[in-house]
């Protein structure tokens, strides 16, 4: 789970974080109050999980409350790579001397926490881990040991050669550690921190992502999730224990297993189709999944045929197809359907499938081939 | 043969009362695994079906001689029922359960590593060798004992490709989930290693998906270390970025994590990577005439 800036930047603060003053709002009223209690030029950012937003116009400032409320205006009307903007922060505008980059990430390869560092901040990290590797400093973390002050004052000596700075750097960036294993992070990020000319150091972004495996034990965290920021059938499915996301095709596509999803969506491609989403209905497959999936992937009025491809194994063939009858008994599915039942009780299944006139295909590479048949009006 | 299990192994069950653990207790000892005992804290003394139940690891094992576990309880006690594995000195414990933070995988996996133990999983449906011994939720039936080895991040795609080997007449000589997660205890390599020694196998096939660097990783490996023929398959081709795959992860490994690179990585080694899952057993059958 992705948090918003404003919301990174409250943690930060509650860890010992400089970050710049400031407050989220929703209207340009809240945005002039906010800039009038600062006294100062503002910066007013959109908070939507994209990335770039400064170069879509994301990102403006105002030297008056008033001209806050009207530049708030603009932005909270934009809509950013799709996303609708429907929160600015509104924070004091600073002076910046120099940008740095610091970051933690759970680093796959090493199987440990990694901090990095750089001092070409500001930029995309992406890019400079690209053209400049050179200037990224890492540090692969002992997870058994933690993170310790020296570490991280080794670390700041490489991007800071002033001593006094680079001491405030290493205090950040210790915080930034404790941060990332409090909040149980996947991705904890300033770009930029920056010096100011009076030599503060501040986060002036902030960006945390979150292990969602760990929100069961995050509360705090979890309440800070933007239901606006997500795709509110993405959103049902979770609620269901239904792993599902939006694509751009016509083939809906239910399956049990991510793994055999995926390479479901990879056939219907290959053989000339595009997946309308991805949808794993997990391990057990009681009917109201199987309902709940079918109306998540009927509200999305691009899909032309669904495919079910299912192998089971713990999932029961015939409680799939109880469930499939159940969802053309209770819901208006104006789509064909194609059925793939292979494994545990697929016979009983493909006899409870004849009641709603189903005869399920024999394998995958079929299923894939007739939904598409039938997606472009075959009979 | 085959590889880490066999019929000799003793497999012990952890959280063999709850729901899914007793399911598959029964499983397991239906398709012939020597299942020796449950462990449920506070229910020692009890019995399963005929498997005793102990209290905690190191009983079960002083009392059977268990040196196999496999895991089925929820989320939140998992890391600290693979330590007490470990610290019992069983050998392999292969964990079923999904959803363990990735911070204490990260640290039980680096405990690990200081310990002979080894962890297959979290999140997988475990290892099977066909016809000596099943150590996990996989549906024995599919299998057949064989020459294949077969290696997945998957469950169900890896039932899949399972069966179009078997129908093909193309058994297997181990079948190992390595798990779904971003730290698993066992990756690509260590299993094609040990396929590499095992006298059954003779052809491996390798299926991966999205995320991380593990094929790619495996890809060098292969060029490098592993004599058999493999045959990769790798899920998410249509997949979109930025959903799975953090931009952090990214930076670490140069930028890799698509399916494109990893079909390249295969590709570039000489490793042919099937477009669909039933060509893998096509691929397969081809190399194992040759």
């Amino acid at each position: 789970m992705k948090l918003h800036e404003y919301q990174a930047k409250e943690i930060f603060a509650s860890y010992g974080i400089p970050v710049p003053p400031g407050k989220v709002a929703t209207t340009p009223e809240e945005a002039t109050a906010i800039a009038s209690q600062i006294g100062k030029k503002v910066a007013i950012k959109a908070q939507v999980h994209v990335g770039g937003r400064g170069k879509a116009g994301g990102i403006k400032f105002a030297d008056s409350p008033e001209e806050a409320a009207k530049v708030a205006s603009e932005i909270l009307s934009m809509e950013i790579k799709g996303l609708p903007v429907r929160k600015v922060l509104v924070g004091e505008c600073l002076d910046v001397v120099e940008e740095y980059y610091l970051g933690v990430i759970v680093d796959r390869r090493t199987q440990r926490p990694v901090v990095m560092v750089s001092s070409a901040g500001g930029v995309d990290i992406e890019e400079v881990a690209r053209e400049t590797p050179e200037k990224i400093h890492k540090y692969v973390v002992d997870p058994l040991k933690g993170f310790l002050p020296y570490e991280a004052r080794k670390l700041a000596f490489k991007i800071v050669p002033d001593a006094k700075l680079a001491l405030k750097t290493s205090a950040v960036l210790k915080k930034l550690y404790e941060v990332f294993e409090g909040v149980d992070a996947s991705l904890a990020e300033i770009n930029p921190f920056v010096r100011t000319p009076q030599d503060e150091m501040i986060a002036l972004d902030a960006k945390i992502n979150i292990d969602d495996n760990a929100l069961p034990r995050r509360p705090n965290i979890e309440r800070l999730r933007d239901p606006d920021a997500e795709n509110p059938y993405e959103v049902k499915a979770r609620e269901k224990g239904l792993s599902y996301v939006k694509l751009d095709g016509t083939i809906g596509c239910i399956v049990n297993g991510a793994g055999l999803a995926m390479a479901t969506m990879d056939m219907v491609k290959r053989y000339g189709a595009e997946p309308a989403n991805f949808l794993d209905i997990g391990g057990s497959s009681n009917p109201e999944k199987v309902t709940t999936a079918m109306e998540i992937i009927l509200s999305d009025r691009n899909v032309k045929a669904i495919l079910f491809n299912i192998f089971g194994g713990i999932t029961r063939c015939d409680d799939v197809a109880n469930g499939i009858v159940e969802a053309l008994s209770k819901m208006k599915v104006n789509v064909p359907v194609v059925v793939r039942l292979t494994g545990t009780n697929e016979d009983q299944a493909a006899e409870i499938l004849k009641k709603v006139n189903i005869v399920p295909v024999k394998s995958m590479d079929e299923g894939v081939r007739e939904v598409i048949r039938l997606s472009k009006g075959g009979a | 043969m085959g590889i880490l299990v066999n019929k000799d192994t003793k497999v012990i069950v952890q959280g063999i009362t709850g729901r899914d653990g007793r399911f598959h207790a029964l499983q397991m000892k239906d398709y012939g695994t020597k299942v020796v005992g449950g462990v449920t804290p506070g229910k020692g003394g009890t019995s399963v079906d005929g498997i005793p139940v102990f209290n905690s690891v190191e009983e079960a094992v002083s009392a059977t001689g268990a040196n196999a576990s496999v895991i089925y309880v929820p989320y939140f006690a998992a890391p600290d029922a693979i330590y007490e594995a470990c610290d019992a000195g069983i050998e392999v414990i292969v964990c079923i359960t999904e959803g363990i933070p990735t911070l204490d995988m990260v640290k039980v996996v680096n405990y690990l590593k200081t310990k002979k133990t080894r962890l297959i999983g979290p999140n997988c449906p475990g290892i099977i060798t066909p016809g000596e011994t099943k150590v996990g939720i996989m549906p024995g039936r599919i299998h057949k004992p064989g020459p294949v080895g077969v290696v997945s991040r998957s469950g169900t795609l890896t039932y899949e490709v399972v069966y179009h080997l078997t129908n093909k007449n193309l058994g297997q000589s181990t079948c190992m989930g390595i798990g779904g997660d971003p730290i698993i205890g066992t990756n690509f390599i260590d299993a094609l290693s040990l396929f590499e020694k095992d006298e059954q196998t003779k052809a491996i096939v390798l299926i991966g998906e999205i995320g991380g660097t593990d094929e790619e990783e495996a890809a060098k490996y292969i060029s490098s270390s592993v004599s058999k023929p493999v045959v990769a398959f790798v899920a998410g081709r249509t997949a979109p970025p930025g959903k799975r795959m953090g931009h952090a992860g990214a930076i670490i490994s140069g930028g890799t994590g698509t399916a494109k690179e990893k079909i390249e990585a295969f590709e570039s080694v000489g490793v042919p990577v099937a477009e669909t899952p039933a060509q893998i057993s096509d691929l397969i059958a081809d190399r194992i005439k040759e």
